[in-house]
């Protein structure tokens, strides 16, 4: 697949610090999906904005995690999976038969509910995104390592056992790494899946942390199942009940003025 | 008292029921443990036994001599008990329940016997050699009639040239053609479908190279003997027909199904989280299947690729109905005669303790050990492998 069939992002970003007002990067429109016959997306339109952080909450099985999946379409390998509607990141639509999903998938990073490292060294972790494209000079792939540490704030912890294995690190350090790995690759948007869920409250700020350091650079969507999470850390959040998308806005409102019951119910803990 | 505790003893009495509480229970662990222990029994039982039949070949106290020297039955009472039961070669039951006038006929037996060696026989040094030595098994020797010391395995005759060497490059031989074919194809076959086929296709080929290892070896030999020789013959174009490639190429149909089995299991067992981790970097199919999943299921693959192996080494059928000529040649082209075939073609002939018998024995001994060695080392190297991934070093 050439390079220019999902043009760089980078002119549209510019474009929108320009205008100063932060522009949908990703429009969703009427998204279903089915999953063999059972629907797991209801008609789903949903706009997130450039460099800001993006929240998904609602109930177990509400549908969030398979919407943020569609995104970087890691749902195509589920068998039996169909999707209709459309996906557009930064005007292309992300399932059009000649997109490259490989390609997609490095400018629309993971970061997984259950840390994930390879059992390679901490080093060839976050240097693995960029050798599959091809950086072999070993100059710039050890300032890659360092710059993505260092933006997962895990550099000072592991900056002298760069080569030893990463599972020897603990949980939050792992998640870090996973960061650090999904960001280095520099993608345009960075899914994040639960990040925090299986961490303790400590491995938990200092992931939040990042997170709030990460959006001057990414666009970040977090699926979460704690509310103080998202009220944290999001700056607009969309909230799913069985499927559907019941309300999506600035964070602050959805917390404090919501439109819909239902929502209200949810946020303020009375039913999920 | 509430009603889900109807079953429970009252008080604490209960705690001091012991294995009495849950006796079912109890029989069926001790059950089981007699099961396992009979099995680690039985396999112990065999060791002793090869062990024991190979003994006398391992310490080197047979001697296969045809000439051999000859105590006149006459100076029978000069003899000690145990020399007497030695020079006959009588069990210690055997000579206790014999006779005085028995042991006299024996004597004279065996001097009659070694009477009767033609003339000629008893001039050739090869006559005076005891065969069973660790020398003249494992050194080439200038048989009598030879232009040159060779390596021969040759059991039967008036004397008995017992140079295990062809058999030993014979077993190598076979088995290297048959793990080089087979170990490539089977862990090729284990990535595609475990990682990269689709599931409809993997439900199919899965069974299918599975079903091989239903192939009994000797229907493999068969086709082999007809199929294959001739085919293999025609489009490599080499001399003799039957030869250890043609056996290699037979061996792997019995490896494959096997090396298969345990790869892909092992590398099916591969956590989804890393190829997850790896597509969503932007990974291909491939590139994530070769530079995560391999690495990290690379302890099972070599597990797989040592018992492979052992199978590959211990197959007799096989390699027996294609080609068993004992001739020392690293070629792969030529024929070979490996240590299992050998044994199963000699066995039924050689004389129960004979040392042709305790020879074969023997070859058993030196297989139960190799095949010992060989997981051994696998085990060891799978452990540091294992060690090295979970950054344990």
């Amino acid at each position: 697949m050439p390079e220019n069939a999902l043009p760089k992002l980078e002119l549209k970003t510019a474009l929108a610090a320009a205008s100063g007002n932060a522009a949908p990067l990703i429009e969703i429109k009427k998204l279903s999906l089915f999953y063999g016959q059972a629907q797991a997306l209801k008609n789903i339109s949903l706009s997130i904005r450039e460099r800001v952080v993006t929240a998904f909450i609602g109930p177990s099985g509400c549908g969030k995690s398979t919407l943020l999946r569609c995104l970087n379409r890691m749902n195509d390998l589920i068998d039996g999976v169909r999707i209709e509607g459309s996906v557009r990141i930064g005007q292309h639509d992300i399932y059009a038969p000649d997109v490259d999903v490989i390609e997609l998938r490095k400018r629309v990073g993971m970061v997984f509910q259950k840390s994930n490292p390879f059992p390679k060294s901490i080093y060839d972790n976050v240097a693995y995104g960029l050798r599959i494209q091809g950086v072999k000079n070993k100059s710039d792939l050890d300032a890659a390592v360092e710059q993505s540490l260092r933006g997962a704030a895990l550099w000072d912890e592991v900056k002298d056992r760069l080569h030893t294995s990463a599972l020897g690190l603990s949980g939050g350090q792992q998640q870090r790494l996973c960061i650090a790995r999904a960001i280095a690759v520099k993608p345009e948007i960075v899914l994040m899946d639960e990040p925090a869920s299986a961490l303790d409250p400590i491995a938990t700020a200092r992931v939040e942390d990042l997170i709030l350091e990460l959006k001057r650079d990414f666009t970040i969507v977090i699926v979460t199942h704690n509310m103080q999470q998202a009220t944290r850390i999001s700056d607009d959040t969309a909230f799913f009940y069985m499927g559907e998308l019941i309300e999506a806005g600035p964070t602050q409102k959805i917390f404090t003025n919501p439109r819909q019951k239902r929502t209200e119910d949810y946020v303020t803990g009375r039913f999920g | 008292m509430p009603p889900n505790q109807g079953n429970r003893t009252h008080g604490w009495m209960g705690i001091h029921r012991g294995h009495r509480a849950r006796p079912l229970e109890w029989i069926a662990e001790r059950g089981i443990f007699l099961v396992a222990l009979s099995t680690i029994l039985m396999i112990f039982l065999i060791f002793v036994f090869v062990g024991r039949e190979a003994m006398p070949i391992l310490f080197g106290q047979e001697n296969s001599a045809l000439i051999k020297p000859v105590i006149p039955p006459e100076e029978m009472d000069r003899l000690k008990p145990e020399e007497l039961q030695a020079y006959l070669g009588l069990s210690d039951k055997a000579f206790r329940q014999m006779e005085r006038e028995t042991l006299r006929e024996l004597m004279i037996v065996k001097q009659e016997a070694q009477e009767e060696i033609p003339e000629q026989l008893r001039n050739d040094p090869d006559a005076h050699l005891n065969t069973t030595e660790w020398s003249a098994m494992l050194l080439p020797r200038q048989w009598s009639g030879y232009d040159e010391p060779v390596y021969i395995w040759q059991p039967i005759g008036s004397i008995h040239k017992y140079n295990i060497v062809p058999l030993i490059i014979g077993s190598l031989k076979v088995t290297l053609v048959g793990l080089l074919v087979a170990v490539p194809l089977a862990v090729g076959a284990a990535i595609y479908v475990s990682q990269l086929a689709r599931p409809r296709v993997r439900e199919v080929v899965k069974p299918v190279i599975e079903m091989l290892s239903g192939i009994p070896s000797v229907v493999i030999g068969f086709f082999a003997l007809l199929v294959m020789a001739s085919v293999l013959q025609s489009v490599f174009g080499y001399q003799t027909r039957l030869n250890a490639f043609v056996a290699g190429i037979a061996l792997s149909f019995a490896v494959i199904p096997l090396v298969f089995s345990i790869a892909e299991d092992a590398l099916t067992s591969v956590p989804r989280s890393y190829t997850q981790a790896a597509l969503a970097l932007g990974a291909s199919r491939w590139q994530t299947a070769w530079q995560i999943v391999l690495p990290t299921a690379l302890p099972g693959v070599f597990a797989a690729v040592v018992l492979g192996f052992g199978r590959a080494i211990g197959e007799t059928m096989i390699v027996l109905m294609v080609c068993s000529a004992s001739v020392v040649s690293w070629s792969i082209f030529d024929s070979a005669r490996t240590i299992t075939t050998t044994i199963a073609a000699e066995m039924a002939e050689a004389v129960a303790g004979g040392h042709h018998y305790r020879i074969l024995f023997m070859l058993g001994a030196i297989l139960f050990a190799v095949t010992f060695i060989s997981n051994l080392i696998g085990d060891v190297v799978i452990h540091r492998l294992k060690h090295r991934l979970e950054g344990k070093r």
